[in-house]
This record gives structure tokens, sequence and C-alpha cells, in this order.
């Protein structure tokens, strides 16, 4: 048990570095903002969800668009419906207090280090959440030192620091590509993310997209069980 | 002194922690009740990976063909090395000198 957290908590380290990395521009922009960081504290404790919280940081004038902003959230956050469902055979004996306490340190970074380590066989709760605490660590450290340090860097566009986080969930997304047969749910996805990019405001690209690459699978033919592909990349 | 948290702040952020762990939390407990096989079951594989591919892509294609270029680096970097941080640093590095360069 113990193992298994610390095991976790340094399989996540390589990801944890790039946390960080694109924990310091949200910082940097919410400083910006006029953001405390108290304020920021308490969401990356509260909220713990980067894409999420880079939403919110954008959306932040006065007064605050409270509710807006929740429907924001809970647009660009619908994903993790999918990721806690995705983690019910991990959890599978589990009381549900167990699950009511690990499931609040589930980000997109320790799920998808532990889904891959799932397809090894070696996954674990604690391994999950003791990725969770690396991640939340980084991540609070992140953000922490782009908003204190912030003040020196007065265009971080110059740098691409906005586009950290772009290149980190690309690298997230291909850790995800499953074979050939994900090929038509992400080329309908990939299409139907940038025609919603592009016709409606707001974050519902990213839902409309995965929802058309699942459909896509759902409704692909339905092939022999046979055709299961080895995962491109295993682990990080 | 613990500079203080406004309370629509506190609002905010709370309702915004509020809807993301009742996701997560209720994404693992209606997960019983979701089909295990067969077409459900393949739309729900893929499905995060769609939606990773979904949020990234439209911001790189709006960088233009250098995002292109830094996002086709950026996969094949974590492709070849499995590292994401070293991915992460060959996007930037494009989009960086691409910019500094004024294209």
């Amino acid at each position: 048990m113990k193992s298994e957290f610390i095991r976790g908590a340094t399989a996540n380290i390589p990801m944890a570095a790039s946390v960080a990395a694109y924990g310091s521009v949200l910082g940097v922009l919410a400083g910006q903002k006029g953001l405390g960081w108290p304020d920021l504290m308490l969401m990356n404790s509260a909220v713990f969800a980067g894409s999420a919280q880079f939403v919110m940081v954008d959306m932040w004038n006065h007064p605050l668009p409270i509710v807006e902003m929740a429907l924001a959230v809970l647009v660009i956050n619908l994903r993790y419906l999918l990721i806690g469902a995705s983690l019910e055979p991990l959890f599978s004996g589990r009381s549900l207090l167990c699950k009511i306490a690990m499931m609040h340190l589930v980000a997109d970074e320790n799920w998808a280090v532990t889904m891959a380590e799932g397809r090894r066989g070696k996954a674990s709760v604690a391994f999950l959440f003791g990725g969770g605490v690396t991640i939340y660590l980084s991540w609070s450290c992140g953000t922490l030192a782009g908003m204190l340090g912030g003040g020196f860097i007065a265009h971080p566009e110059a740098y691409a620091l906005d586009f950290a986080f772009t290149a980190v969930f690309t690298a997230l997304a291909v850790g995800l590509w499953q074979g050939r047969k994900d090929l038509y749910p992400w080329l309908m996805a990939g299409g139907l993310s940038l025609l919603t990019h592009h016709y409606l405001a707001g974050k519902w690209y990213i839902v409309a997209g995965g929802l058309a690459g699942a459909l896509t699978a759902m409704l692909g033919p339905s092939d022999a069980p046979a055709l299961k592909e080895e995962a491109n990349v295993s682990s990080y | 002194m613990f500079p203080a948290i406004k309370p629509q702040v506190a609002l905010a952020i709370g309702l915004a922690a509020l809807v993301t762990y009742a996701l997560r939390l209720g994404g693992l407990l209606l997960a019983s009740r979701f089909p295990r096989a067969g077409r459900f079951r393949k739309g729900m594989d893929v499905l995060p990976g769609a939606l990773l591919f979904s949020l990234v892509l439209p911001s790189i294609v709006t960088e233009g063909a250098w995002g292109v270029v830094a996002g086709g680096l950026t996969a094949l970097t974590v492709l070849r090395t499995r590292n994401p941080l070293l991915a992460m640093l060959v996007g930037m590095l494009v989009i960086f000198t691409v910019r500094k360069l004024g294209r």
C-alpha cells in the first residue's frame, strides 16, 4: 500500500515537471488578473483542474461572472465524468468512503499515467493517489512561482509560455492513442472540434469533439474481437 | 498576515470546485451502471483520447502552420522519447523561435 503510493508518486515526476511549467504560466496570468496567492491556492486545492483553472482566470473580471464560470467549468470538465468512469475497474471492491476520499486528486496527468500502468496490469488506487499528490504539489509550486515571479515576465506570449498548456496536452493525447482503431474517431473528433471552435463561442468544442469521436467508435463496424491493438505509448 | 479571500471569490471557486468534484465522483459511481461490453464500451474506450485531442487541436490550428509543426514535433518527441517534459519544450521552442523571428 505504502510502496504503491511511492511508486505512483515517483512515476508522475516527469509529468510533474511539465505540470509545474504550465502552472507557472497560469500563475503569471492570474497575477495579471489581480488574483492574490490565497485565491490561487484555494483554487488549486479546491478545483484542482488545470484546463478549467485556465478558463476561470481567463473569465476573471469584476464583477465575477460566477454562474457563467461554473457553467464553463462544467463543460470543460465533463471529461472527468468519463475519466471517473474509466477508473471503476481500479476501484472495484473499495468502500464508498475510499472512493469519496480518493477521487478529488484525480487530474488528467496522474490518471493518464495510471491508465498506462493499468495496461501492464500494475495500477492500484494508492498508485493513482500517489500520483495525485505529486501533481498537486508541482501544480501548486508552479502556479505560485509564476504568480510571485511573474513581475519579471511582462509578455508571457513572447516566450511561448501560452503554448505550454497546448503542448503538454498534446503529449498527453498521444499517450492515449490506442492504435489504428482510433483513426476515424480521432479524425471525426478533430474535425468537429475545429468546426465548433469556429462557429460557437465558449468551450463547447471540447465536448463536441470528444462525443463525436465516441459516437464514431460506437457506430463503426463491429470488428472481430481479435483486432486488439497494442497501445503505441504504454508508459511514460 | 494572511490576506483575506473575498466572499465573491470564495463563492466562484467553491461552485467551480463543487461542479468538478461532482463530475469526478459521479463518473466513478455511475460507471457500474454503464454497459461493460459492446458498442457503448467501444465509445467509452475512445473518448478520453478524443476529448484531449479536441481540446488541443483548435489551439494548434489557431497558431497557424507553425502551430501544426509545433504540435507534430511535440507528438513525435513523446512517441520517441516518452518524455512529456521534453516534448513540451520542443513544441514551445518552435513557437518561441517563430515569434522571435516575427513570423
